[in-house]
């Protein structure tokens, strides 16, 4: 079956007055139909770049190539009035922070009915009637009367269960959520992912959950990838990858994550070291700098993603972790 | 929201009283009288006008007398035209003045932000650097420059519209005054909107319009230029007393009956009563449009409230 989204070799790059910065760096990986994929890394490791190239929501100085296909059309570059056609409407993407992501100045109803009415010719009153069921839908309470407020008037997580609804008003077959949780408190963030699962179930939406907590991944994704300086290092199904990490990043991404289960007073382990400026990224292994496990080819040959086995990839020249 | 109308109003009777007082004893400090001809009056005869118009009293009760007048609504007859009321010669010359500077601010108001917009959305291109060019060169020349400029170009050299006079308010007689009076602003307002447009374009907000996949036009209209107008709005109150200053110089060019022209020929006659009333009326009307500009700040801004 045709998967929603295919990205082969994605190259995001921005001109900046330093010079190039490459934060995406020939990235492939296709969603498949109603899958929940997770996409981790650490801040500046390309993962939201590559939807907001997705998206075509890069800023002026940005430029991707390479090929994005959803559903086996090509929108990579793709004029605004075309792109337009599908993001929003059968794509659509919500954002970190969901204080600053709505716009302050409309109400929730004028910013959700807006999307109605441009995807779907709806009128206004209909608009207004799917929205208030929409709000529904994400426990907004008294929904038909909180639509009309503006969004100061609602707490963080409540913002960011109206950009979920405003994101699903369209029924999209792609939902991309851009760290939807990180802003938030811990309580409100286990609210705002149960209602991801719950939407995901009820709607068999493909989800891509943006994130650097693995916690967030372990509950709610199939199939993860890892980024490390803008290229995928290893992916593969969630319980094999957390069970068994075949790339030293990765394994140090999960020893690095709190447990309850250990000693009180054990030290958190870290992973040392800085990533690598995106400015000149150096010619072997972007991770080289910090692995345990280094070797002398690692220095100057970039291991490519391979097959390790039947579902899981990994970018190292280490056969086994 | 009325209820922060009526407080503002009644927080602006001491700034309004300030006026008055300063401007009194200033306009009493300047050498002269309002009598002093070149040919001088018998000495009888300047007494007795002093005596009818009370100049003959010390200072403080001159101003006590005058504010006592104020306060019933009287502000006393013009030393210059002396068949006229001094509130006769300001209700005269408003609707003038009023359409002049009404138009100016529409204008710059209207064209600022079309030329700000279209600025900030072609960024650093030739588009850009041309608005703000000409914006930049609009901000510097000052209207008394601009005014006889305009005149001689469009006026002598051109001959397409009349050098001065108002012509009944005509529009072929409107036009070099108002673009002479609104342009700075025009200038001023494009630089503003352009800053804040650019500043609105980056916000988070904005990326969410467009992964909405709503129109560019909606994008830009409905979701950023509310956002850019609010430090635009701020902007008028100011504006709006620089039009009022520049109506004077403007009017006294183009020899339009308007209040500023009063106010100039006041001044230089020490025409006492003109001069206060003139000031008393562009003190109120600035007050009143701050006033206004506030109220319109919170109905663009849903997180202003007014209690």
């Amino acid at each position: 079956m045709e998967p929603v989204l295919s990205i082969e070799n994605l190259h995001t790059r921005f001109a900046t007055p330093d010079g190039l910065v490459e934060a995406v760096n020939g990235v492939s990986f296709t969603v498949g139909e109603g899958e929940t994929l997770g996409i981790v890394g650490e801040s500046g490791s390309g993962k939201s770049q590559i939807f907001i190239s997705v998206m075509g929501l890069l800023a002026a100085n940005g430029r991707a190539s390479g090929s994005v296909r959803f559903r086996g059309h090509e929108i990579l570059g793709l004029p605004r009035k075309q792109l337009n056609r599908i993001r929003g409407a059968r794509m659509s993407m919500i954002f970190q922070d969901p204080m600053t992501s709505l716009n302050p100045y409309l109400t929730i109803a004028r910013q959700m009915t807006e999307v109605l009415i441009a995807h779907k010719g709806s009128s206004r009153a209909e608009a207004r009637g799917e929205a208030i069921a929409m709000l529904e839908r994400v426990q907004i309470p008294e929904a038909a009367r909180r639509i009309d407020m503006y969004p100061h008037e609602f707490s963080g997580g409540m913002r960011q269960r109206v950009m979920i609804a405003m994101a699903l008003l369209c029924k999209p077959e792609l939902l991309i959520a851009d760290e939807p949780t990180t802003a938030l408190d811990v309580t409100v963030q286990a609210q705002i992912l149960e209602l991801i699962g719950a939407l995901q179930r009820a709607s068999n939406t493909a989800i891509v959950l943006i994130t650097h907590d693995l916690g967030v991944i372990a509950g709610l994704c199939d199939r993860v990838l890892v980024m490390y300086a803008g290229r995928v290092v290893e992916s593969g199904p969630v319980r094999d990858i957390f069970r068994d990490p075949q790339h030293p990043y990765t394994a140090g991404l999960l020893r690095s994550t709190p447990r309850l289960d250990e000693a009180a007073g054990a030290r958190l382990s870290t992973i040392p070291g800085q990533p690598p400026n995106l400015q000149r990224l150096p010619p072997g292994c972007a991770f080289y700098e910090r692995c345990a496990h280094r070797e002398a080819i690692c220095l100057d040959d970039r291991p490519e993603l391979r097959r390790i086995g039947e579902e899981r990839k990994k970018a190292c020249h280490l056969p086994h972790l | 929201m009325l209820r922060y109308a009526v407080k503002r109003m009644l927080g602006a009777l001491p700034t309004l009283f300030l006026i008055i007082t300063i401007a009194f004893f200033m306009m009493r400090l300047a050498p002269g009288g309002p009598f002093d001809k070149e040919r001088n009056l018998p000495a009888q005869v300047e007494a007795n006008l002093n005596k009818a118009y009370h100049l003959d009293e010390p200072l403080p009760q001159q101003y006590l007398r005058y504010v006592g007048n104020i306060l019933q609504g009287d502000f006393g007859p013009s030393f210059q035209y002396k068949d006229f009321s001094v509130t006769e010669l300001i209700w005269g010359g408003f609707p003038v003045s009023l359409r002049l500077g009404g138009l100016a601010i529409l204008f710059a108001f209207g064209i600022g932000v079309a030329l700000g917009t279209v600025a900030a959305l072609n960024q650093n291109s030739l588009t850009d650097y041309l608005v703000m060019g000409t914006a930049m060169t609009g901000i510097t020349i000052p209207n008394f420059v601009m005014a006889p400029l305009l005149t001689l170009v469009f006026g002598l050299y051109l001959s397409w519209l009349p050098v001065g006079g108002w012509g009944g308010g005509g529009i072929a007689h409107s036009v070099l005054p108002i673009v002479a009076l609104c342009l700075p602003q025009v200038a001023a307002i494009a630089r503003l909107t352009r800053g804040s447009m650019i500043e609105v374009l980056r916000s988070n907000f904005m990326r969410t319009a467009r992964a909405k996949g709503l129109p560019e036009r909606v994008t830009i209209l409905r979701h950023g230029l509310k956002a850019a107008m609010l430090p635009v709005v701020s902007y008028l109150g100011p504006a709006v007393a620089s039009i009022i200053t520049g109506s004077v110089i403007i009017e006294q060019i183009f020899g339009i009956p308007g209040i500023g022209r009063y106010f100039v020929q006041a001044a230089l006659n020490r025409d006492y009563t003109l001069v206060m009333g003139v000031t008393i009326f562009y003190g109120v009307l600035i007050i009143l449009f701050n006033l206004l500009v506030d109220l319109l700040y919170g109905l663009l801004d849903p997180k202003v409230r007014y209690d």
